[in-house]
């Protein structure tokens, strides 16, 4: 009778009532929480960056130069980071430095993440020697000494925002080939594919009707720890001098400017740094959180632990 | 054995000659060494001469020939940059490189053991929640934004500790937490997550049921069998920092390594140098890679490295 009851309203469920458990979920774990709002934050801020920056970011000041965050000895609220070597307003920079990450976090997640995906479905369906060339091209890349060859091609080269994107691009696909390519393997060998086949089904349509949908929350979560990754490369190479260029702005290239006022202005070091730190962490708590909550294993075993956290709870009680 | 080491020296072949193709393509095809090496005010004439000098006039297929085969003697040309023999100024900063990284690594495996085993014994705990929050802390942090921060608070505010370069012992300390920050996350979280699953094994309950303490079961069973795949991402860790990621803590500590050295390379247009240094690391890279299957075995008799 119990399982008439439930069986209705489950498969009355709407996909718009799987978010919002999704949601409810989202809510119950407060770091994940915390990290999915900081990070919507951070959407708005960049792309609403012209509104909600005080001052334009270029704009140079000599009378303010170097002034204190609002809060010390000299500061003003004008100004509430304070300003840089050339009276540049540091919170002003901070909001449009937002820009530069998240536009190369999110260009080089995609570019990369289409070719691994589409050369490890490829590898994983074809096989054979298909396969063998791919993942060994997949080994002997992941072997490259990655950021040295990076400085090199883009001393080569030259800098740039573009340059950044396409070689951070080309050297951090593999990671997705891999790990759809075992995927594929696994699923494959599903009986819903074999059946997909054996009815004469085109192998692009088995790829993309019945094998991707397999993929998307490793993939998801792949994608967002990838993106941290990249965000935190994007700053080190500029903070080298080989990525953002100036006059555009970018936190690891503010990070740059004001390494050489370091003994004198703390400030203009650390509120970049502050939001590079803050970006990564909460893009990695709901990436944790995201992980945790589609993958079956890690449900289990939370599930588990609250089985036993409650059993024990019973037993003190009944003592 | 000796069919497995061969195969795997044939891959690290491959790694090289792959290494081999990217720099020949981005300097020969992509790129102009000529308009990288010569100042912006050299003449016609001269950047002519310079071409035939480097051997740029002649055909690309017999210039892939020459590289491959300069390479292949380890005559890697001299330094524009010291004048003199690029592969003699690799060795001479390659040891400091290899000590930061030893220090850092050092560091990050004797700290992350006992944290990462510690928040593995209760699962969920307080102690494992501020683990968890630390390392991804520990990942989140830049490591370049970290080394300054240290310097404004250790060198500058207390005096404590040199702000940058080499000389006694204490120049290590700052780089070398740098270095091994995100390491040690990494580390800790690997730790954490394979004792927690090794002390869900049923040969965990065996042991502890036949009256064994759990220390013993620990430290005997438990940690022991979580030491391969730490091992695996500890030569990662390694094999991470000789890529590059010294590149950054070198920098912001003027640490005279490889990394630091590359820089100062681009900064006098020292092509030779930089490929020196690349193909030097790819070179150690692959070594280190096949050392570490041979480790494996040595430790796991299950692993077949047929």
């Amino acid at each position: 009778m119990t399982a008439a009851n439930i069986l209705p309203a489950e498969t009355g469920a709407t996909p718009r009532s799987k978010w919002w458990v999704l949601a409810e979920e989202l809510w119950r774990d407060k770091a994940g929480f915390i990290g999915f709002v900081v990070i919507v934050l951070l959407l708005i801020m960049a792309i609403f960056a012209p509104l909600l920056a005080p001052y334009d970011p270029a704009v140079q000041s000599i009378l303010t130069r170097l002034k204190p965050p609002a809060w010390l000895d000299g500061g003003d609220w004008a100004h509430p980071f304070g300003t840089d070597q050339l009276g540049r307003d540091i919170l002003s920079r901070v909001i449009y430095g937002a820009r530069a990450s998240l536009l190369v976090g999110v260009s080089v997640v995609a570019f990369a993440g289409t070719l691994g995906v589409l050369l490890g479905l490829f590898a994983g369906y074809k096989g054979g020697r298909i396969d063998l060339f791919i993942m060994r091209a997949v080994d002997v890349q992941v072997a490259f000494p990655g950021l040295l060859l990076i400085i090199l091609i883009v001393s080569v080269v030259g800098p740039g925002l573009v340059t950044t994107i396409v070689v951070l691009a080309l050297t951090n696909w593999m990671v997705y080939a891999r790990v759809i390519r075992g995927i594929v393997l696994s699923v494959r060998q599903t009986a819903y594919v074999e059946a997909a086949e054996m009815i004469g089904t085109k192998p692009s349509r088995v790829i993309f009707r019945h094998i991707l949908p397999n993929l998307t929350s490793p993939l998801l979560t792949l994608g967002i720890l990838e993106f941290t990754n990249i965000v935190l490369a994007e700053a080190a190479m500029s903070f080298l001098g080989l990525g953002i260029q100036p006059p555009a702005t970018s936190w690891g290239l503010d990070i740059a400017n004001g390494k050489d006022y370091l003994f004198v202005a703390w400030w203009l070091v650390a509120f970049p740094g502050l939001s590079i730190s803050i970006t990564v962490l909460a893009i990695n708590l709901f990436a944790n959180w995201l992980r945790v909550t589609t993958d079956p294993q890690e449900r289990e075993k939370r599930f588990a632990r609250a089985k036993a956290a409650e059993r024990r709870r019973h037993r003190g009680e009944g003592r | 054995m000796i069919r497995f080491l061969l195969r795997r020296i044939g891959q690290g072949l491959l790694v090289v000659l792959g290494v081999t193709m990217v720099v020949f393509v981005a300097t020969r095809l992509v790129g102009n060494p000529v308009q990288v090496m010569l100042p912006l005010s050299s003449t016609d004439q001269e950047r002519a001469a310079f071409t035939h000098t480097l051997g740029l006039d002649k055909p690309i297929a017999q210039q892939f020939v020459e590289f491959i085969g300069n390479l292949a003697t380890l005559n890697f040309g001299d330094s524009l940059w010291q004048r003199r023999p690029a592969l003699a100024v690799v060795f001479q900063h390659l040891p400091l490189t290899l000590e930061l990284i030893a220090c850092g690594l050092g560091l990050a495996i004797l700290l992350a053991v006992p944290l990462g085993a510690f928040a593995a014994l209760r699962p969920g705990g307080i102690a494992d929640r501020f683990a968890t929050f630390g390392g991804l802390l520990g990942l989140s942090i830049p490591q370049f934004w970290l080394g300054l921060m240290l310097i404004v608070f250790f060198a500058v505010r207390l005096h404590w500790l040199p702000t940058s370069g080499i000389g006694g012992p204490s120049h290590i300390i700052l780089p070398a937490i740098t270095m091994a920050l995100p390491s040690m996350a990494r580390l800790m979280m690997m730790v954490r997550s394979s004792v927690i699953d090794e002390l869900n094994q049923q040969y965990i309950r065996t042991a502890r049921a036949k009256g064994l303490h759990f220390t013993q079961v620990l430290f005997g069973h438990a940690m022991r069998n979580a030491l391969v795949p730490f091992l695996t991402l500890a030569g990662w860790e390694f094999i991470n920092g000789m890529a590059g990621y010294t590149v950054v803590v070198e920098s912001v500590f003027a640490w005279p390594g490889l990394g630091f050295t590359a820089l100062k390379a681009i900064d006098h247009n020292d092509l030779y140098l930089l490929q020196a240094i690349v193909f030097t690391v790819a070179i150690i890279i692959v070594i280190v890679n096949i050392a570490m299957d041979v480790v494996y075995k040595a430790i796991d008799p299950r692993i077949n490295l047929a």
